[in-house]
């Protein structure tokens, strides 16, 4: 199954989950008012908090990407190597 | 010596392939250019210094496509310094896309494992032995470089090219839960077989090309490995 298959079919699962249990009534099966009242916003609850975390994973790991400027001052120094070693084995730049 | 005349005994089919030396690996680089005249010599003797230090067999095969530079004036000069062995040149005639260069170049490498790279300095041929290693400790089909765990990192990206970068990488990692941590990186090691196979499913270009080559690794159930990439671009 592809994973676009898989997303349809998880959301498929819990959507009509969600819409058989919120519309209790009209298809003959009574919860409490207080389960209702609950379940009845969820789907919004629950995208707020599935933004929420992804802004927060996503601000974290900008914050912690890491800037490897050692990494770049040895290629500049190893440059000036490669060139002076290339010009003494014939290389025309 | 013994053993090569017992193989001189051996039908010629017995004996080890031409360009294998003995069962050891042999490592191919891929260096698909465009307009890298000034970077070309330079990652080439970075490559060399690499594999040269740390005793591993190599090739390494320039793919210029009609670089209007002089890329491919420098490529010749290269190969009459380090030898035909060593340097390939492979060039075709206008620029064609990135895979249609990498089903190129294999077409004449030789090596048993491919290690596919960009030539324009971002990736430094020092973790070249890294990558090897790593696949060896695990036997691994893919070693991907990234540049989002470890010591993986990058040099030079404003905030902007960050936010852009992690929050794409975030979207993909939860919608295509791939296994790999860096999608869109391209220094990678693959065995060759895995590498023809790969193309030869994948269907799309530029930076896509290289997620969906992660993505079609998984299905086809490959193992991935990681290594940390410090990309300098």
């Amino acid at each position: 199954m592809t994973k676009l298959a898989q997303w349809l079919w998880g959301l498929a699962l819990l959507g009509s989950t969600w819409a058989a249990l919120t519309m209790g009534p009209t298809l003959g099966l009574e919860l409490p008012l207080t389960c209702r009242e609950v379940l009845w916003p969820l789907p919004a609850y629950l995208l707020v908090t599935v933004g929420c975390f992804a802004l927060g994973t996503v601000g974290y790991r900008v914050a912690t990407f890491n800037d490897c400027e050692g990494a770049a001052l040895e290629l500049q120094t190893q440059i000036q190597e490669a060139r002076a070693d290339l010009a003494r084995k014939g290389l025309r730049f | 010596m013994a053993s090569t005349e017992a193989s001189r005994s051996l039908p010629k089919s017995r004996r080890d392939p031409e360009g294998r030396a003995l069962r050891q690996d042999k490592f191919s680089v891929l260096l698909p250019t465009y307009n890298e005249r000034e970077n070309l010599p330079l990652i080439v003797w970075l490559l060399v210094k690499s594999f040269t230090e740390s005793v591993i067999n190599y090739e390494i095969i320039i793919i210029d496509d009609g670089s209007p530079d002089g890329t491919r004036e420098v490529a010749e000069q290269l190969e009459k310094i380090y030898g035909s062995d060593k340097i390939l040149l492979r060039p075709r005639e206008k620029k064609l896309g990135l895979g249609t260069a990498y089903i190129h170049g294999m077409k004449h490498a030789t090596g048993n494992y491919i290690i596919i790279m960009d030539a324009d300095l971002s990736h430094h041929p020092k973790f070249i032995p890294e990558f090897i290693r790593k696949q060896k400790e695990g036997n691994f089909d893919i070693v991907s470089g990234t540049r989002y765990r470890g010591n993986g990192g990058v040099y030079g990206w404003d905030l902007k090219r960050k936010i852009i970068s992690r929050g794409a990488n975030f979207i993909t990692q939860i919608l295509l839960r791939p296994g790999a941590s860096d999608l869109t990186g391209s220094f990678r090691l693959y065995r060759k077989e895995v590498l023809q196979k790969l193309i030869e499913k994948c269907v799309s270009k530029g930076y896509v090309f290289q997620m969906e080559m992660i993505v079609r690794a998984r299905q086809l159930n490959y193992t991935i490995g990681e290594v940390w990439d410090e990309n300098s671009s």
